[in-house]
């Protein structure tokens, strides 16, 4: 029976794609690709990777999706959808992806046998790091050098990003996210859905230790309810140049940069965890990275300084 | 009494699934915007409403079964206030609706 | 078959999808949505594998997946780089057009 459920979700995804990059509108393709985010994460369910398929809903599909629905508003009056090329054009462009499928489909046919896994190399330490979720041991442990230059780059992104202001407006907040006036029915999501988004955001990287979750689902959630409050237009964007925001934004990669120059001095090397202590060290790092990646996820969405600092 | 369980939690998520095509083809099938909204969100809601139920009896533990209603209950405010907002929307003659 | 090749073979149609996507449309948003998604496709051929690579009671194999949500999270913030470029563009061609 599940034979059948995935074929049907295969030929879903399929042609959500297909809605995606064939659709006359805009606005139409991105919202296909918010659903889309969606349907890849009951792929990743049944391909058995719970923690992407929560990343995958939240930052893939929610995220990207509110970033680009808020991009397609901006650009609508100008832009105007260009006319879909002709069928020749069409029947030509298909040549290449065509052969790509193929290519990929065949090695897709011919995997190598016996399966490479480094699924027994990650389990063997995993009592060490007192961790029971080995992608969590993986992400904060084994490979924690790849999520720390990760979090640094998210960094780079998005003072990327806040760099395309005006000269003038260095620092300053960007645009309001709320749009006109205040509309009553997102006014009652706003108040009564962050205290559920913060607990539940909070909870996934606490459970994130033990079973599926961590600081980039949490950190997610807990960005959305803050851009939601923000839409409502119950919270302003603040200040890029605000002290405390830069804080928040550096504690993240500060506390794990600590950690790790720490692992120099009790454990064995950069990164490395003494015995004992792993498991607390993780949690703390954690809880700092959580807060950075909600608020660079946030502010990445709101955009660059479009007021003058106050 | 598995048996009886597995029955009622296969007629219930049939039925939820029977709601889910039932506002789909309105969707598909209504003329204007407000009424594919009026169709959609109120037969996606009961739909939820008897997948959610007809899957209680396959929770293993009233915690889980609590979190499939509370799944359920968040859902139901997310799709109200919603389909309000696109209402105004539409209302106020600025959408093309929803994409049919 | 299984269910990790034959969300292996979705795969590459997603990729073929989305690089058609990519070639046709000529605005840059269309193009970046065309772009996600091979991204997309990318990331699901290593959960393909990492399904593959399934042992020691994990359901799959942890370190592609870890490699994936650090994947869709730079996928994210390459994105928000570009929409804000994109903007960017968009309010300077209006400030040239505006006298």
């Amino acid at each position: 029976m599940m034979g059948v459920f995935d074929i049907a979700l295969a030929l879903l995804v399929l042609g959500v794609a297909l809605m995606v990059v064939n659709a006359a509108e805009t606005r139409a393709a991105v919202i296909a690709f918010i659903a889309l985010g969606l349907l890849l994460a009951l792929v990743w369910v049944r391909l058995g990777s719970v923690d992407v398929a929560l990343t995958e809903a939240a930052i893939g599909g929610g995220a990207t999706g509110i970033l680009l629905l808020r991009a397609c508003g901006r650009l609508r009056p100008s832009v105007s959808d260009t006319p879909q090329p002709g069928l020749g054009v069409r029947a030509a462009a298909s040549a290449l992806p065509t052969l790509l499928t193929i290519a990929i489909a065949s090695v897709v046919l011919s995997p190598p046998t016996p399966a490479p896994s480094l699924a027994e190399a990650a389990a063997e330490a995993l009592p060490d790091l007192g961790l029971g979720n080995p992608v969590t041991a993986v992400l904060l442990g084994y490979r924690a050098l790849d999520t720390l230059l990760e979090k640094v780059v998210l960094l780079l992104a998005l003072v990327g990003v806040w760099s395309l202001t005006s000269d003038g407006l260095w620092g300053g907040a960007p645009a309001e996210l709320a749009d006109g006036a205040a509309k009553p029915p997102l006014l009652l999501l706003a108040r009564l859905l962050p205290p559920f988004g913060v607990v539940a955001g909070i909870y996934l990287v606490w459970a994130g230790a033990d079973h599926p979750g961590g600081t980039f689902q949490g950190g997610a959630m807990l960005a959305g309810m803050w851009l939601l409050a923000m839409m409502a237009g119950l919270a302003a964007p603040p200040d890029t140049g605000n002290p405390r925001l830069r804080f928040a934004l550096f504690v993240g990669p500060a506390a794990f940069l600590l950690v790790g120059f720490a692992g120099f001095l009790i454990a064995d090397g950069f990164l490395a965890y003494p015995p004992g202590l792993a498991k607390p060290l993780i949690v703390a790092v954690e809880a700092a990275l959580t807060l950075s990646i909600a608020v660079i996820i946030a502010l990445m969405v709101a955009g660059p300084a479009m007021k003058a600092p106050r | 009494m598995s048996l009886l369980l597995d029955t009622a939690t296969v007629l219930l998520v049939l039925a939820g699934a029977f709601f889910f095509l039932a506002g789909t083809v309105g969707l598909l099938r209504f003329p204007d915007a407000l009424s594919r909204l009026h169709a959609l969100t109120k037969a996606d809601t009961l739909g939820l409403g008897l997948i959610v139920l007809g899957l209680l009896p396959q929770m293993g533990s009233l915690p889980a079964a609590l979190k499939l209603v509370l799944a359920w209950l968040l859902v139901q405010l997310a799709s109200a206030g919603a389909s309000q907002l696109i209402a105004r929307l539409i209302h106020a003659g600025d959408a093309n609706g929803p994409r049919s | 078959m299984n269910p990790a090749t034959l969300y292996g073979l979705m795969t590459a149609g997603l990729i073929g999808i989305g690089l058609f996507g990519l070639i046709v449309h000529g605005t840059a948003l269309r193009k970046l949505l065309s772009f996600n998604l091979v991204a997309a496709g990318v990331l699901l051929l290593f959960g393909v594998a990492a399904q593959r690579g399934a042992g020691a009671g994990f359901p799959g194999d942890p370190v592609p997946q870890a490699m994936v949500i650090t994947g869709i999270v730079v996928a994210f913030a390459a994105s928000a780089l570009a929409v804000a470029l994109l903007l960017r563009l968009l309010d300077v061609e209006r400030e040239d057009d505006a006298p």
